[in-house]
């Protein structure tokens, strides 16, 4: 089988420093990988570069055998790249449900359509669609609040949400957990493992958290200064004296 | 009584007129984080395309209000997908003087066509009659016109920000463009169409006040000030605020210039003497004030009030 992601030698410097030199991955369809590694280990560059964002110097990205490289982020993501960000990064000023039916307007119509200055309220099969993903996501019962004041699990739940809605083959995921509380996190890892349950996307992680990493990740590549030190699975990274040493390095 | 009638509809004319451009300059000032210098400058083109079109090409007044915006919107989506789109990657300060360059350019362009004076660009002979009367003073049909064009915008724009699909992007765009972008959405096109709608938006505006507030190469630095005015006391990138500060600017100084109230009666009224011989007083100039006098610089102040008690702007959200 083909694998869903692949990226052949990727290298992308600023200035004289060297992000990411040589970097090969594979990620089979359906997977759930990790990528952790210490900070300037090029992790967000790399997702910078698998959505547009950064064109790298050199090398290839290829999604299920097409190339994403040179494509602008509105045409990667509708390939069927989704992408949750750091910060949970949505439309405070607009409630739930207009914050879920964007995604499904970017779906469905893509760059431009004339139906832009069509009524909303027309637009019943998007609608629905958004209901449907808001009751699967546990959060119906607020559709008509503002989505600037809900709990910070709650906005990543929207949000994760909010990627599912495309359909997406494949999902990266910035740190899905940062500054949240224990049990938000732990939601989250819930929340993340049905997705696998229920639909067959293939998801890459950026963690620092390795509760996270290990509860979800089924393959991990450790990055350090822009290569891959080792990719294996979950159990065998735990004891990897590579691993230790990486991250006691950047303790010390 | 009527006197304040006929100041409320003179404010409204203005207010509205103000709005036109006020609103466009803040969607766009939203979506780039930056101030459009050049803004007023498609208000003065509109202005001197609609005097081109209507009179020079014969296609009457409504000619040139249905075509100089559209000419006017289609050279700012221009502008800002080959002009701006490039400089924005180098940062704001050089986005900053794009902007300005471009409106030193159109205002030397305008004199290098139109000349140096005002041009005869006047209200179209049907709609330059009194429509009616309030007391002794006549409301010209075209005022009235005006404020219906205005409002019908107003109810348009509004319209396609709250009820349409593209509205819903522009609102969310406004906040995180890059997440629109990762969504789907086409960002980069949005905002072209965003900067051409709200150039068009300008273009109008100074088709219509071309004629009653004058044509000539000073007039987009004249009304272009008070532009900004009003978007930084409305709140920066906040629409309702724009129309609120709009209306605001508007009301306040046409209530000014019709008020003869001198300084003197107030002074007096709070106790202090009026000096026999006022060319030996050292507050010469302040005994002699009047409110029509200071009039003009009232927004200015109003200005830095709201930046000195409430930066965000009446109704605006951004704490920076």
């Amino acid at each position: 089988m083909k694998p869903a992601l692949e990226l052949d030698d990727l290298c992308k410097s600023f200035g004289k420093s060297e992000i990411i030199r040589g970097l090969n991955l594979k990620v089979e369809k359906g997977e759930r990988h990790a990528i952790i590694g210490p900070n300037g280990a090029g992790k967000s560059t790399l997702l910078n570069c698998l959505v547009g964002k950064l064109i790298p110097d050199t090398g290839s990205v290829m999604f299920d055998g097409k190339s994403v490289l040179g494509r602008k982020p509105h045409q990667i993501n509708q390939m069927g790249i989704s992408r949750v960000f750091q910060t949970p990064e949505i439309f405070g000023d607009l409630t739930v449900m207009e914050n879920m039916l964007i995604p499904c307007f970017g779906k469905r119509d893509g760059a431009f359509e004339l139906n832009a200055m069509a009524s909303i309220d027309g637009q019943k099969d998007v609608i629905e669609k958004a209901e449907a993903m808001l009751v699967d996501m546990n959060m119906a019962h607020k559709r008509h609040d503002h989505s600037g004041s809900l709990s910070r699990g709650d906005k990543r739940r929207l949000e994760i949400g909010m990627c599912l809605i495309q359909e997406p083959r494949l999902l990266l995921l910035d740190e899905p957990t940062a500054g949240m509380a224990r049990a938000d996190t732990n939601n989250t890892i819930d929340l993340l493992k049905s997705i696998k349950a229920s639909r067959d996307i293939t998801m890459v992680i950026i963690e620092h958290d390795m509760h996270v990493v290990f509860s979800l990740a089924e393959r991990i590549t450790v990055l350090a200064q822009g290569t891959p030190l080792v990719e294996d699975t979950p159990e065998k990274i735990k004891g990897h004296p590579k691993v230790k040493e990486a991250y006691l390095g950047e303790a010390a | 009584m009527d006197l304040v009638l006929v100041n409320l509809i003179d404010g409204l004319v203005f207010g509205l007129l103000l709005f036109m451009l006020s609103s466009g300059l803040t969607l766009i000032f939203s979506m780039m984080g930056v101030l459009n210098f050049a803004h007023a400058s498609f208000y003065m083109l509109g202005a001197y395309f609609g005097y081109q079109i209507s009179t020079v090409l014969g296609l009457g007044f409504i000619g040139g209000l249905i075509v100089a915006p559209v000419i006017v919107g289609v050279a700012g989506a221009a502008i800002e997908r080959y002009g701006l789109r490039r400089v924005h990657q180098y940062g704001h300060v050089p986005e900053l003087i794009f902007t300005f360059g471009l409106a030193l350019l159109i205002q030397e362009m305008v004199k290098l066509f139109w000349g140096q004076n005002q041009i005869p660009y006047f209200e179209p002979s049907y709609l330059d009659f009194a429509l009616f009367s309030v007391g002794d003073n006549a409301i010209k049909a075209y005022k009235v016109f005006m404020i219906f064009i205005s409002l019908l915008i107003f109810g348009g724009l509004l319209y396609v920000l709250t009820k349409t699909r593209i509205g819903m992007i522009i609102q969310a765009a406004l906040s995180y463009p890059q997440t629109v972008e990762a969504l789907g959405h086409n960002v980069p096109f949005v905002f072209m169409g965003v900067f051409g709608v709200g150039s068009a938006l300008a273009g109008i505006a100074g088709v219509i006040a071309g004629p009653a507030l004058g044509t000539f190469p000073g007039m987009a630095f004249t009304l272009g000030s008070i532009v900004f005015v009003t978007i930084v006391v409305g709140g920066l990138g906040s629409l309702w605020g724009a129309l609120v500060a709009s209306l605001l600017i508007g009301w306040m100084t046409t209530f000014a210039a019709s008020y003869n109230i001198e300084m003197s009666s107030i002074l007096q009224g709070i106790g202090f003497i009026k000096p026999e011989d006022l060319s030996e007083s050292a507050f010469q100039d302040l005994w002699t004030l009047t409110l029509p006098q200071i009039g003009p610089i009232l927004p200015y102040l109003l200005m830095v009030l709201i930046l000195v008690f409430r930066p965000q702007g009446l109704l605006g959200k951004r704490e920076s």
